[in-house]
């Protein structure tokens, strides 16, 4: 990895020499054999639990493979549960999601960094205020507003935006992309101005071309976070053909076989672990720069 | 930098060019300026900046029938009265100590371990961090139905009895609920704090690390003299995050114990506003219970804030 040679707690050359290597090699074993059965453990367990029939899965001891392996669960979820519907309305959610916060967040950050205008502090500052407010306090506020928007009375219950339009107002995403575009040099902005650009073909030309990676950190983000929300869409999505993944298993689970909600949980953690072991690098960066600089 | 004496014609500054402008100019960079903020600033304003002020003000009125009327502190009293409240806010504090006892130690040690190591980090990493990126439901079906399951076919069950220790009923008992909450919520959320962790120990220079080895300091020394004085900012950050997080224990309870638990033993003070808010038609009483546990958290933070940075 990147940190090559750089010292850390224990000193390479004594990792290298005789007891030293040795303790290291075992310890390393011992921590990569424990990891995977921790965390990869359970995953393996719920796979193939699903595989299992309800008669195996309550036999004493468990049984470590499932003895006859059948899809049975994982269709019966799929079927009963309407997943394919389900996971259609958590892409679309997740889809616009990714495109407002972009769009507007996006435009906010620029306007923060480089146009600046008056009060632009101020509404920065409220706006990093909201970072300090636990989301559960505002849950019934938030509820109640948007059951009867103000001024114009509109109900958003059911309808996508109950969902796109409060996840714009994203302090942290504005807040890392301020940053961004806060390490692009002025004299580029300038220069274009010069050359007669407007602020939005700035934005478009010289800004966004170069702040590739971290809008795909904000994208990934507002697709993690649409996809492992629970309590908002419970809320807002109350009727079974607007519902997502996750409140659609939770709704059926009271009157459906233990072994078929697993295999829904599965089928519903899959396109999460999919983006995650395709963007592994750029989530983790974007995480830490996010967090750590802050 | 330019030699003395000999004049480079410079492009010309924009900002000058906008102070020369004058009035009107001003004016319409400043439209523009707004023009950009303004989708953001409606949806704050929608959804975080009015439900506040919002909340506020419904903790003190009552809605009947459509019509609104003032009630005081009515509510609060009612809230507070409610027997649930109380046990609500113990099993909160309980679940928060024992989840910052497990989830904000164990990141830190294990952050230190991995960055230790010249191989499989990247495999470690992934490994720490997948759990994060499930959906919390699937996970606690997962632990619901298989982890927890009271019966001997149960996979914690299967294990301690293959250890020959004695097996448990876990939600089904009331003094395991919370510590099985812990052990599932700390699994599912143990990775960003390790990513972050890791992150901060690759900023701390070696040379540190070599001063004080010549020093005669062992591992755990340097530890304590090296490592955690160094990544104090970030662990004094984390903790205050992690309680925030913790405090609003939610799905955890509402998966996992069917909400309440058994007697009442998962209860929780975020799982009771939903309780008021949407099942006992209580919306005022709700946010009453929203503005209590924003004190109390704000106290909190304060009390915080004054500790750690009184070290200095």
């Amino acid at each position: 990895m990147a940190d090559s040679g750089s010292r850390t707690l224990i000193s390479q050359a004594q990792l290298r020499r005789g007891r030293g290597k040795y303790l290291y090699w075992t310890l390393l074993a011992v921590v990569v054999a424990g990891f995977t059965l921790v965390f990869l453990g359970p995953l393996y367990w719920m796979v193939t639990g699903a595989l299992k029939s309800g008669q195996e899965i309550a036999q004493t001891p468990p049984t470590l493979w499932p003895q006859n392996p059948q899809l049975q669960n994982y269709t019966d979820a799929w079927n009963n549960l309407d997943l394919a519907k389900l996971m259609f309305n958590t892409f679309y959610y997740a889809a616009g999601a990714v495109f407002f916060q972009l769009v507007f967040d996006t435009a906010a950050a620029y306007a923060l960094s480089k146009l600046r205008p008056v009060f632009g502090n101020v509404i920065l500052g409220l706006m990093l205020a909201t970072l300090m407010i636990p989301a559960m306090v505002l849950i019934v506020p938030q509820y109640v507003t948007a059951i009867d928007l103000p001024i114009i009375h509109v109900n958003l219950l059911d309808s996508p935006w109950a969902i796109w339009l409060p996840l714009i107002a994203n302090a942290f995403n504005i807040f890392l992309l301020k940053r961004f575009f806060d390490s692009i040099p002025e004299d580029l902005i300038a220069a274009a101005q010069v050359d007669g650009a407007s602020p939005l073909r700035t934005l478009w030309s010289i800004i966004l071309p170069m702040s590739r990676p971290i809008l795909g950190v904000v994208a990934i983000f507002a697709v993690t976070a649409v996809w492992k929300d629970f309590l908002w869409p419970k809320l807002v999505m109350p009727s079974p053909e607007t519902r997502t993944l996750s409140v659609g298993i939770y709704a059926f689970s009271g009157g459906t076989p233990q072994n078929v909600v697993i295999a829904a949980s599965v089928i519903a953690a899959i396109p999460t672990v999919i983006i995650f072991l395709l963007f592994q690098r750029n989530i983790m960066s974007g995480l830490t720069t996010g967090s750590l600089k802050g | 930098m330019t030699a003395p004496g000999v004049t480079t014609p410079t492009p010309p500054d924009p900002s000058t060019a906008r102070a020369r402008g004058g009035f009107a100019r001003k004016l319409r960079d400043n439209l523009t300026g707004h023009a950009f903020l303004i989708g953001a600033v409606v949806c704050f304003a929608l959804f975080m900046w009015y439900p506040m002020i919002r909340g506020v003000v419904m903790s003190f009125q009552r809605t009947r029938r459509g019509e609104t009327t003032w009630v005081g502190w009515d509510n609060y009293t009612r809230i507070v009265a409610d027997p649930s409240f109380w046990i609500a806010w113990k099993n909160t504090f309980i679940f928060t100590i024992l989840a910052l006892a497990l989830g904000y130690v164990l990141p830190f040690f294990v952050a230190i371990l991995l960055n230790e190591f010249r191989h499989a980090k990247g495999y470690l990493r992934v490994l720490v961090y997948l759990p994060v990126m499930l959906p919390p439901a699937s996970a606690l079906f997962l632990f619901k139905y298989y982890a927890y399951d009271p019966s001997e076919a149960g996979l914690f069950n299967a294990i301690l009895k293959g250890l020959h220790l004695p097996t448990s009923e876990w939600m089904q008992s009331p003094t395991m609920t919370i510590p099985a909450m812990v052990i599932a919520s700390t699994w599912m959320n143990m990775g960003s704090a390790v990513l972050i962790y890791l992150a901060s120990l690759q900023n701390i220079p070696g040379e540190l690390y070599e001063a004080a080895e010549l020093d005669g300091a062992g591992v755990w020394r340097r530890i304590w003299n090296v490592t955690i004085p160094q990544t104090r900012l970030i662990l004094a950050l984390l903790a205050m995050l992690q309680i925030v997080a913790t405090m609003q224990l939610f799905i955890e309870p509402l998966i996992l114990a069917n909400g309440a638990g058994t007697q009442d033993s998962a209860t929780s003070v975020a799982y009771l506003i939903y309780q008021h808010g949407f099942f006992q038609n209580d919306l005022n009483g709700a946010a009453a219970l929203g503005v209590i546990m924003l004190l109390v958290l704000a106290a909190f933070s304060a009390v915080y804030v004054r500790l750690t940075t009184k070290q200095d």
